[in-house]
C-alpha cells in the first residue's frame, strides 16, 4: 500500500464512522404521524364559574363505577377561604360529593372550623381532576407497563396488568390516583375515555350547570376551548414539576396548590 | 474444567430459556411500545379498547329530549334550565327499557348544593339565591313550596 492509497482508505473509514447510526434508520411515516397526532385532549376549568355544587363529583362516581360512599374519587372540588389575618383555609369534605352546604370548614376527623363572614376576604371553589400530563410521572414509575399514555394524550390504567404496587399513587404530584376499593388496582380520572371516544363530553362536563368544566382538542385551532387556552390568561398546577399538565385553569390564585 | 463447575451453568441457561419460553406464551401479542414511545407508551394496546367499552350512564339532555321534548324546551327557559336533567333525575342508563322509571332525588340536600347561603365573594356562588338550611323551614322538602322546574317564586304565585 502506498501513501496515496493509505490516505484514501483512511478518509473513507473516517467518513463512515462520522455517519450517526440514526441516519441509517429508515423513517417510518406512521411513527412520524403519531408524533404529531390530530387529537390531544385538553381540559379547561373556570374557577370563577364553579359554585361548589359537587354535581360533577356525583356524576363522575356513578359514571365510572367508583364506590359511591368510599372516601376516594377521581375528581373533587376544593374550597379556598382566605381570611383577613392572611390565612388560607382549604377543605373538600368527601371530595365535595354532596357539595358545600355549610360555611364551616372541614378540618378532618369529624371536626369543623367556624369562620365568621366578616373575616372572609376571598372564598372560591377549585375543581381538580387528572391533569393528563404530557410528561406523566405516574407512568414513568410503573414497573410493569400497566399505566400508559394513549396517542391522544390520556393516561390509562390497565386493570389486568396492574400489580397494585402503588408507585404511581406516590409518584403523582397532584394526588389524583388512589386504590380502587373493589378492583384493588390503581385508579384515576381518564377524561371518561369511553365517552370522549364516542364524541360525547366527560360526565363531569355534562353534569356542570355553570360551564365551569370544558373539554376540547388542543390540535384543533378552531376548538373553543383551545382558543381560550391560546388567547386568555390560563394557568396550570405545579408548573415547576415539569410534568406539563393539560388541565388549564382560568382565575387560578396563588393559594391553590 | 470439571463437570461440577459446568453443571450449575447449564442449570442457569436452562432457567433462562424456560423463562423466555414462558414469557413468549404469557405476554400478549399487542403488548409493546406504542405511539408515545418506551417511557410513556409501553402497554397492552387492547386495554384502550377495554376502556372504550365502559357503559355510558349519563346520556345528557339531548337523550332526554328525544322523548320529552316539550319538557326540556319549557324547563330550558326557566332559571333552572342550566341544570342537566340527570343531575336530579339520576343517570338515564337505558331508560325507558331499563330502568322504566328513574329515581328522582327530591331531597333538601340536593337543592342546598347550590342554594345553601355561603359568603363566596370570589365565586359564581355569590350570584345564586341562597337560604340558611338550618333556619329556612328545616326538615321540609323544598318542592313543597318551590317548583324545581320553574323555581321562580314570584312566577309561581302568579300561576296560583
Amino acid at each position: 500500500m502506498n501513501r496515496r492509497e493509505f490516505l484514501k482508505r483512511s478518509i473513507v473509514v473516517v467518513a463512515g464512522m462520522a455517519v450517526p447510526t440514526a441516519a441509517l434508520e429508515l423513517i417510518d411515516p406512521k411513527k412520524l404521524l403519531a408524533a404529531k397526532p390530530e387529537l390531544r385532549w385538553v381540559f379547561l376549568v373556570d374557577t370563577h364559574s364553579c359554585v361548589g355544587c359537587g354535581f360533577c363529583v356525583k356524576a363522575c362516581k356513578i359514571e365510572n363505577e367508583v364506590p359511591y360512599d368510599a372516601n376516594v374519587t377521581r375528581t373533587w372540588v376544593e374550597r379556598y377561604v382566605i381570611t383577613k389575618d392572611g390565612k388560607t383555609h382549604i377543605d373538600s369534605p368527601k371530595g365535595a360529593i354532596n357539595g358545600f352546604t355549610s360555611p364551616k370548614i372541614d378540618i378532618g376527623q369529624g371536626h369543623t372550623k367556624e369562620i365568621k363572614d366578616e373575616d372572609i376576604v376571598q372564598s372560591f371553589f377549585v375543581p381538580k381532576l387528572c391533569n393528563q400530563c404530557e410528561n406523566p410521572p405516574c407512568v414513568q414509575v410503573c414497573p410493569v407497563g400497566a399505566t400508559y399514555q394513549t396517542a391522544d394524550g390520556v393516561v390509562l390504567v390497565d386493570r389486568k396488568w396492574c400489580i397494585g404496587c402503588g408507585y404511581c399513587i406516590m409518584g403523582c404530584p397532584y394526588g389524583v390516583r388512589f386504590f380502587h376499593p373493589t378492583f384493588k388496582v390503581a385508579e384515576k380520572c381518564n377524561f371518561c375515555y369511553h365517552r370522549i371516544s364516542k364524541g360525547m363530553k366527560t360526565a363531569c362536563v355534562d353534569a356542570c350547570p355553570f360551564g365551569a368544566r370544558r373539554i376540547g382538542n388542543l390540535r384543533d385551532p378552531n376548538d373553543p376551548v383551545t382558543k381560550i387556552i391560546m388567547t386568555e390568561r390560563v394557568a396550570i398546577l405545579k408548573e415547576e414539576y415539569g410534568t406539563k399538565p393539560q388541565v388549564y385553569y382560568l382565575g387560578l390564585s396563588k393559594e391553590v396548590r | 474444567m470439571k463437570n461440577h463447575v459446568w453443571r450449575p451453568l447449564f442449570v442457569a441457561i436452562g432457567l433462562v430459556l424456560l423463562i423466555l419460553v414462558v414469557r413468549a406464551f404469557m405476554v400478549p401479542d399487542d403488548f409493546g411500545v406504542w405511539e408515545r414511545g418506551y417511557m410513556y407508551g409501553w402497554h397492552r394496546k387492547g386495554n384502550e379498547e377495554d376502556w372504550k367499552k365502559v357503559t355510558v350512564k349519563y346520556k345528557t339532555k339531548a337523550y332526554c329530549k328525544e322523548c320529552h321534548e316539550d319538557k326540556v324546551e319549557s324547563i330550558g327557559r326557566s332559571p333552572h334550565g342550566v341544570v342537566p336533567c340527570e343531575n336530579c333525575h339520576g343517570p338515564a342508563l337505558n331508560h325507558p327499557e331499563d330502568p322504566p322509571t328513574l329515581t328522582i332525588d327530591h331531597s333538601r340536600e340536593l337543592c342546598i348544593r347550590c342554594h345553601a347561603k355561603l359568603l363566596t365573594p370570589s365565586s359564581g356562588r355569590s350570584k345564586i339565591r341562597g337560604i340558611d338550611p338550618a333556619t329556612h323551614n328545616p326538615g321540609a322538602e323544598c318542592s313543597l313550596c318551590h317548583d324545581p322546574h320553574h323555581p321562580n317564586l314570584e312566577a309561581l304565585k302568579r300561576h296560583e
